[in-house]
C-alpha cells in the first residue's frame, strides 16, 4: 500500500485527550520533495497532527507510516535519528546556549563521541567537534546568522530566535522538516526572510517540508499542496488553488452564511 | 558567555583555534604558571625539604580538603548545573566512594591507582540505580527520591555491611603506597591529590563542551525539545547520574586514603546539603563554579571565621548573646556567621561567584573601552 513516492503517510489517525477529539480519523500523504501546508482555524488539531508525527503524541488509533515504515510507537528520539526534525509553535530552544551550541547540540546523532573520548578530548571527539562544526558553519552562513553565532539564544529576539529554531532542525539533516507556524509573531520583513529561508532550502537540499501556518497569502504563494483541518477533521485537500475555492474551508473560516 | 568577547586584535583563523580551551600563548603561560605554582606549595612550608616558612603548613590541609571537595562539587555539578536534576543523596555517594575504596585496600590488597577508578566506576553504578526515578519524577519529588539515597546508603553501610564497614566505629584505611614510595604525609597525598582533581576538573570541562555535555545541557534547557530532536533524555538523564556518583566517587576515594580512617559521621545528609550550597554559591553549571564554591566556603568555615573574625569579635560576644552560654559561644557563633555571611552571598550574586568572575572577564577583556 505505501508508494515509493509518500514520504509520510498518516493513516486514519485518531487522537483523543479525555473526551476531547483532538484528531477525528486523519488521513493524508506527504509526498517526497514536496512543501505540503496544513491550515486550520485554531483549535483544528495542527500541532497535535505534528506532535503526533514526531511522536510526542500517540494516536489511539491509525497508523504513521514514515518511508514505507509503521513508526506509530516509534519513540521520538529515534524519529528524529531516522530523518524528522521540527521547529515549534512557542520557540523550544536551549535557552542558556550559545547559537553555535544549539546548533551543534542538534548533530548529537550524528556525532559519536561518548563520556570518555569527550573527558579525553584531545582526540577523537576534538576531530569530531572540529568536524560538525563545519557542517554547522554552513548552516550558519545559510541562515545568515554569523553576527549572532556566540550569542547566547535567550537574549536573543523572536525574529532571530525563530530563525535559529530553524537552523537548529536543519542541523539534524533531516529528510522530512515539520515547521510549526514558523512566521507567527513576525513582522512582513521577518516573514519575507523566512519564506526566502524555506523556499531556499526546499530547492537546494531538495527537502521534504510540512508546515503549519497562518498566514494565507503565504501559504498559498509557496505551498505546493494544502490540507485543510477543522475541529480534528480533514475538511479539504489540494493544490493552493483549489483549496481557496473550497466551500469547506471558506464555511471553516467564514462561518455559515445565515 | 565569555565566549562571545574577545580581546581586540587576537582572531582565530580555524576552528581548532576557536575551540581551544587556552586560545593564545598568555592563556596558556598563565594555566601552566599556576598549575606549577600549586605544585611547589608544599615545598615552601617549615615541613619541605628546604625548610622554609614562606606558607603556613595548615595550608596543605586546607588545599588538599579543597581539591578533593572540587571533584565532588563537580560531580554535582555535571548533574544539578548542567542537566537540571537534583540529588540530595550526593554525600551518600562520596561515602559508597570511600568506604569501597576502603575495602578493596584493606580485603583485596589493591593498590590505590587501580582502586581509586574501580572505587568511582561501582560509585557510578549505585548512583546510576537511585537515578532511575528520574525516569518519572522531576524537582522535588525527585529531590525526595534522591534522599532515599542518604537514607538507605549509610544504613546499610552501618548494620548489614558492617562486618567490612566496622559499623559505627572508624575504619582504618591502609596507607597508600607506590612501588617504594609511602603517602603517609599530607605533603605526599598532595602530589596525589592536587593532579587528580584537576585532571577531573579537565575532565568535567571536556566533557560539558563536547556531544555529551550538550546533551545533558539541552535535557536541563528543554527536555522536550531535546527527546524530539534526536536525544534520548532518559538515557542521559542515567549518564548524568552516573558520571555525577563516579566524580563522588574519586573524592570519596581520595577521602579514605587522605584521612586513613573513616567514620560514618562523616557522610550525614549534612554533607549533601553542603555540597549543595557550596555548588550555589560558587555557581552551578559553570565550569569554575565548584571550585569558586568549595574554596570560598572553606576558606570561610576554615580560616577566616576561626582565625580572623573570631579573635576580633571574641571579647565583646558574651555582652553582645548574653543568651548563649559563654562557654559555647565560639562553636554556636560560627555556624551563625556562616549562614549569615550565605545569605548575603545569596541576596547580592544569587548566579553564584563563577557568574561574577565571567562579567569580570569580559569586563577586563574590553577594558578601556567598555561600550
Amino acid at each position: 500500500m505505501e508508494s515509493d513516492s509518500f514520504k509520510l503517510h498518516v493513516d486514519h489517525i485518531s487522537l483523543s485527550f479525555g473526551g476531547i477529539r483532538a484528531l477525528n480519523d486523519i488521513d493524508f500523504s506527504v509526498r517526497k520533495g514536496e512543501i505540503l501546508a496544513v491550515i486550520g482555524p485554531n483549535g483544528a488539531g495542527k500541532t497535535s497532527l505534528i506532535n503526533s508525527i514526531n511522536g510526542f503524541y500517540t494516536p489511539q488509533q491509525g497508523k504513521i507510516w514514515f518511508e514505507g515504515q509503521d513508526i506509530t510507537r516509534t519513540p521520538p528520539y529515534k524519529r528524529a535519528q531516522r530523518g524528522i526534525s521540527r521547529t515549534f509553535q512557542n520557540i523550544a530552544l536551549y535557552t542558556n546556549m550559545t547559537a553555535l551550541d544549539n546548533l551543534m547540540a542538534a548533530r548529537h546523532i550524528h556525532m559519536k563521541a561518548n563520556m570518555l573520548t569527550g573527558a579525553l578530548f584531545w582526540g577523537s571527539a576534538r576531530r569530531e567537534e572540529i568536524e560538525h562544526r563545519r557542517h554547522v558553519e554552513e548552516i550558519i552562513d545559510f541562515l545568515e546568522m554569523e553576527a549572532i553565532r556566540k550569542t547566547i539564544v535567550g537574549n536573543l529576539s523572536y525574529g532571530l530566535r525563530k530563525r535559529v529554531e530553524l537552523g537548529r532542525a536543519l542541523a539534524l539533516e533531516p529528510t522530512l522538516l515539520l515547521l510549526d507556524e514558523p512566521m507567527a509573531g513576525m513582522n512582513v520583513e521577518e516573514k519575507e526572510d523566512m519564506a526566502r529561508f524555506i523556499l531556499d532550502i526546499h530547492e537546494r537540499k531538495g527537502m521534504t517540508i510540512m508546515l503549519i501556518e497562518h498566514d494565507m497569502g503565504l501559504v498559498m504563494d509557496i505551498s505546493n499542496r494544502v490540507v485543510a483541518l477543522d475541529f480534528g477533521r480533514k475538511i479539504a485537500e489540494g493544490t493552493p488553488d483549489e483549496i481557496k475555492q473550497n466551500e469547506a474551508v471558506i464555511k471553516a473560516y467564514l462561518g455559515q452564511e445565515a | 558567555m565569555s565566549a562571545n568577547i574577545r580581546p581586540a586584535g587576537i582572531l582565530d583563523t580555524n576552528y581548532a583555534q576557536d575551540i581551544a580551551l587556552n586560545r593564545t600563548r598568555t592563556d596558556k603561560l598563565i594555566s601552566n604558571g599556576l598549575f606549577a605554582l600549586l605544585l611547589l606549595i608544599p615545598l615552601l612550608t617549615t615541613e619541605g625539604p628546604f625548610g622554609l616558612n614562606l606558607i603556613q603548613q595548615s595550608w596543605i590541609g586546607i588545599i588538599i580538603r579543597i581539591a578533593i571537595y572540587v571533584i565532588a562539587v563537580q560531580g554535582l555539578n555535571i548533574l544539578v548545573g548542567y542537566t537540571g536534576q537534583i540529588s540530595l543523596g550526593h554525600g551518600a555517594f562520596v561515602a559508597v566512594g570511600a568506604y569501597s575504596a576502603a575495602i578493596m585496600a584493606r580485603n583485596l590488597g589493591l593498590p590505590f591507582w587501580l582502586i581509586i577508578p574501580l572505587a568511582a566506576i561501582f560509585t557510578g553504578l549505585v548512583g546510576l540505580l537511585f537515578g532511575l526515578p528520574s525516569l518519572r519524577v522531576k524537582g522535588f519529588y525527585l529531590a525526595m527520591a534522591t534522599l532515599a539515597a542518604q537514607f538507605i546508603i549509610p544504613w546499610l553501610l552501618r548494620y548489614p555491611l558492617a562486618d567490612f564497614t566496622n559499623g559505627s566505629r572508624p575504619l582504618e584505611v591502609p596507607i597508600p603506597t607506590l612501588g617504594p614510595l609511602s603517602f603517609a604525609s599530607d605533603a605526599a597525598m598532595y602530589y596525589i591529590i592536587i593532579p587528580l582533581s584537576v585532571f577531573m576538573m579537565l575532565a568535567a570541562r571536556n566533557i560539558m563542551r563536547t556531544r555529551v555535555g550538550r546533551a545533558f545541557i539541552s535535557v536541563r534547557d528543554n527536555d522536550l525539545a531535546a527527546e524530539l530532536l534526536g536525544i534520548n533524555v532518559f538515557a542521559y538523564k542515567l549518564q548524568a547520574f552516573f558520571l555525577s556518583a563516579f566524580f563522588a566517587g574519586v573524592a570519596g576515594a581520595l577521602i579514605a586514603f587522605e584521612t586513613n580512617s573513616l567514620s560514618l559521621d562523616k557522610f550525614t545528609l549534612n554533607l549533601s546539603i553542603e555540597f549543595l550550597a557550596m555548588l550555589v554559591i560558587g555557581g552551578a553549571g559553570f565550569p569554575l563554579g565548584p571550585l569558586f564554591g568549595v574554596a570560598f566556603v572553606n576558606l570561610l568555615t576554615q580560616d577566616i571565621i576561626p582565625a580572623r573574625i573570631l579573635p576580633a569579635v571574641g571579647p565583646v560576644l558574651p555582652g553582645l548573646l548574653p543568651f548563649i552560654d559563654p562557654v559555647n559561644i565560639n562553636a554556636a557563633i560560627s555556624p551563625l556567621l556562616f549562614g549569615f555571611i550565605l545569605v548575603i552571598f545569596l541576596i547580592a550574586s544569587p548566579r553564584g561567584l563563577a557568574y561574577r568572575w565571567e562579567i569580570f572577564k569580559i569586563a577586563w577583556k574590553i577594558r578601556p573601552y567598555s561600550h
